[in-house]
């Protein structure tokens, strides 16, 4: 421990921060506006996610951070640090002993139970924003649920590429209703976000939004008849623990047009080698 | 019992930990959750003197169904914010019949639906039979002994604005969002 407050944030702004969770809550899948405070790190590196898992966490927690599904990356170590060093509280890397988990940009493999409390990094919380870049009017478009515009961006995508071309960021619609940014994680997780056991929190530090997801809430991500949503990944197994159902990283090996692939999620990797699990190129990697 | 104790002993963790069972109890509505870290002025229940201690503070004004000027005095000391009418209330607590009628309260803006009162309902028996509730956060459906039906019915017909309500009794809580649905069964 240290001689900040617990979780470093004062008790004022988690208070305002807590209120603004049960009211997000409430209203699943709209923003509400919140008081960010500046953190110790720069906007961009998760400052809305560290604001809801400071005012979420209890001494008990045992805290995961990923990013980009690796738990050793920079964000998610200095992040998992923060919290050590300001909360005193446990650790972990595996997802399924995790009562606290802090993301950027995807959703764990190993499925949720209740319980548990998933924090999304959001960087920008609008899902209109690139279509209509005044906050008066995707407020306006939200209070009249006028999201025709996000069917034209979807529809011209398909126009030009023959296809939904949007693979991260994909919008989602919440219990018909609200449409909500998932953050930027790959649209082979969307289909996680509906229907979780989990507690979904989404939080953009610098937009000043936090939005969430209560358990067992509907969510559907946006398509056509004729253009039916597709989660699709990388047409591969992991190289490393031959998983076949996991969303793979692309990594380039040599100049000589080698890769391979591998999955995002280490713990869910590292937990299928340890079980005997071999892929393509385990060899190699060991 | 003097105004100045009955507060958390330790406030920095034991808001964590009561805000914890608080925010399951909104996630999941319909199910009930011990909660008494405080102990408020008779009659208040332990559970609803501890969800104003994590709510309340100067930026929240609290609005008393009730004349309750032991509970007052109490509220201005730990928490330290202004008591209002209802009409401008963030937080407000009462009994069912004290906290009537409902439409006093504000229920947020159509483009800014989280601009509503959570209302605090001190309740006699709380218990999972009666009306059936469905909805976000809820796997199935829950049952909740609710004072009645057609408020919390006409409340969710207004979602996504409409108002929150946190009902305890004694050292119990549970929590009915203007998402869930409420039926007579």
């Amino acid at each position: 421990m240290s001689d900040y407050n617990f979780a470093y944030l004062d008790e004022q702004t988690k208070r305002m921060i807590r209120r603004a969770i049960l009211k997000a809550l409430a209203i699943p899948g709209y923003q509400v506006p919140f008081a960010s405070r500046e953190m110790p790190m720069p906007y961009g590196w998760g400052t809305g996610g560290v604001q809801l898992t400071a005012a979420c966490l209890v001494p008990e927690d045992r805290l995961k951070v990923i990013d980009q599904g690796a738990d050793d990356t920079t964000n998610a170590v200095s992040i998992r640090k923060f919290f050590q060093r300001t909360a005193g509280v446990d650790v972990t890397t595996d997802t399924t002993e995790a009562t606290l988990i802090q993301t950027r940009h995807r959703i764990p493999e190993t499925p949720l139970t209740q319980g548990q409390i998933l924090v999304y990094q959001v960087p920008i919380p609008e899902p209109l924003r690139f279509l209509e870049p005044r906050e008066t009017e995707t407020r306006k478009m939200h209070e009249l649920e006028e999201y025709g515009l996000m069917h034209v961006k979807l529809y011209e995508d398909i126009a030009r590429h023959g296809q939904i071309a949007t693979s991260y960021d994909y919008p989602v619609k919440v219990e018909g209703r609200y449409v909500m940014d998932p953050s930027p994680i790959p649209k082979f997780d969307n289909p996680k976000l509906s229907d979780s056991p989990a507690i979904q929190l989404f939080g953009a530090g610098r937009e000043q939004r936090i939005y969430a997801l209560p358990p067992y809430t509907q969510v559907v991500s946006l398509d056509f008849e004729d253009h039916p949503f597709d989660p699709s990944k990388a047409d591969h197994d992991c190289d490393l623990c031959g998983a076949s159902a996991s969303y793979l990283d692309e990594v380039i090996t040599d100049d000589q047009g080698g890769r391979m692939f591998v999955c995002s999620d280490t713990d869910y990797c590292t937990t299928r080698t340890g079980m005997g699990h071999r892929g393509r190129l385990a060899e190699d990697a060991a | 019992m003097s105004a100045l104790t009955g507060g958390f002993t330790d406030p920095a963790i034991q808001s964590a930990q009561g805000f914890r069972i608080l925010m399951q109890a909104m996630a999941h509505p319909g199910t009930i959750h011990d909660l008494a870290l405080a102990a408020p002025p008779a009659p208040l229940g332990r559970a609803a003197g501890t969800v104003l201690l994590l709510l309340a503070d100067p930026t929240t004004p609290v609005h008393l169904a009730a004349p309750a000027p032991d509970l007052a005095e109490w509220l201005r000391f730990h928490a330290g914010c202004p008591l209002s009418d209802a009409e401008t209330a963030t937080l407000a607590l009462g009994r069912w019949s004290d906290l009537q009628p409902l439409d006093r309260f504000p229920v947020g803006l159509p483009d800014y639906p989280d601009r509503s009162a959570t209302l605090i309902v001190e309740l006699d028996r709380l218990e999972n039979d009666g009306p059936r509730l469905t909805g976000p956060g809820i796997k199935d459906h829950a049952r909740l002994s609710l004072p009645e039906t057609a408020a919390f019915r006409a409340n969710h017909a207004r979602a996504p604005m409409g108002l929150d309500f946190i009902l305890t009794c004694g050292d119990q809580l549970a929590c009915l969002p203007r998402s869930t649905i409420v039926e007579d069964c």
